[in-house]
């Protein structure tokens, strides 16, 4: 997308496509991955798993409850949610829903790259701000939280963050997006949703009550 | 309309996993019986979020029922049509229809649920009294064999 470019430019971010292939690399092959809006053209180019759902088409901020209604019906498996700060912002609550639900198998990874990247790159309401998404999540109950605006931070504490207590939220501060990923739509949804169910099959189906 | 023993013994004996809520005082009512049966109650924020949860729930093998008001389902209009029709996933759900019984209400709420409800193509049954109670656990079995998105509306009074 011509043009497009973080919009608070001068904020210091690392980039997001090896960001995400640093998860990608620490990804058990256990844990469910759910993207959405940018996140999701991206992840394609570097993960085809049974146990990935990129949601799209999505609506705005429905990522993390998606991914807290697969933690809690499968409370032993481990589901991280990919979500950008602006569809985040769409529904801050939804961090309260998560440590009232009791679900400890889910962590967030938040990609803040200042914008609303889909639709061109104009500025959320926290573009040109300093809200303090890590802050947010601690005040919400969240028992392991990060922040990272350095690739090498992220890499140094991407696995000893992802096996602490979870709920997790690990904030990272992005650039945008690499020209053309946004145009990458990957497998119909009705097809990903029926590969998911498949690799979600099994005796971890029935859930006990906390 | 359904004591709250009622409607928890019901969603139990169905199958019911899960209930996604965000209570208005009519549901509200239930919440203590709901916590103390089988049932896993889940409370979201907003009415937006109950939608997704609860699709979440469904893909992994749950069975949760989706539960707010009429306004809520006005709110949560997004979030609906995309689980719903893009996504494909048959939610069932009981929403409290706000000032449905009261003759003389000007509730804007009350005005919009029917449109909403059609405009969305929802497949809904109503309970408008004691002795349209077995609707809910009919037309909960028969969505669920069709595997299609269902929705109770119960009428409230003043609310």
């Amino acid at each position: 997308m011509p043009g497009r470019s973080s919009a608070n430019s001068s904020r210091r971010h690392m980039p997001v496509e090896p960001a995400l292939q640093m998860l990608a690399a620490e990804r058990r092959d256990d844990q469910v991955i759910v993207t959405n809006q940018m996140s999701a053209r991206l992840w394609l180019r570097m993960s085809d798993h049974p146990l990935d759902f990129n949601y799209n088409p999505s609506t705005m901020s429905g990522a993390v409850p998606f991914g807290l209604g697969l933690a809690l019906a499968q409370p032993n498996r481990d589901v991280i949610v990919l979500s950008g700060e602006g569809s985040l912002l769409m529904s801050l609550g939804c961090l309260v829903t998560v440590v009232d639900s009791g679900a400890a198998n889910i962590t967030i990874v938040l990609l803040d790259n200042g914008m609303y990247e889909v639709t061109g790159g104009q500025k959320t309401p926290a573009s040109g701000s300093s809200v303090d998404f890590a802050g947010l999540a601690r005040a919400a109950g969240f028992p392991t939280v990060a922040h990272y605006r350095e690739l090498d931070d992220w890499r140094d504490h991407a696995a000893e963050l992802l096996a602490g207590r979870g709920p997790r939220l690990v904030w990272l501060e992005v650039g945008p997006a690499p020209d053309g990923v946004l145009t990458e739509l990957g497998r119909p949804v009705a097809e990903q949703l029926q590969r998911l169910r498949s690799a979600l099959a099994g005796p971890t189906d029935v859930c006990p009550k906390r | 309309m359904f004591s709250g023993p009622e409607i928890a013994e019901t969603l139990t004996d169905l199958g019911v996993t899960h209930v996604v809520w965000l209570p208005d005082s009519e549901l509200g009512k239930w919440e203590q019986d709901l916590e103390s049966s089988p049932l896993h109650l889940v409370r979201v924020c907003r009415e937006g979020e109950a939608w997704p949860l609860a699709a979440g729930l469904q893909v992994a093998g749950a069975f949760p029922v989706v539960m707010m008001q009429t306004t809520g389902l006005f709110e949560s209009g997004d979030a609906l049509r995309n689980v719903l029709f893009d996504l494909r996933v048959p939610l069932f759900s009981i929403i409290g229809a706000r000032n449905w019984l009261n003759d003389n209400s000007r509730d804007s709420a009350k005005r919009f649920a029917q449109p909403i409800l059609d405009a969305w193509n929802l497949d809904y049954q109503l309970i408008a009294e004691p002795a349209d109670k077995p609707g809910l656990a009919t037309h909960y079995l028969a969505c669920r064999q069709s595997a299609i998105p269902g929705v109770v509306v119960l009428a409230e009074g003043v609310g």
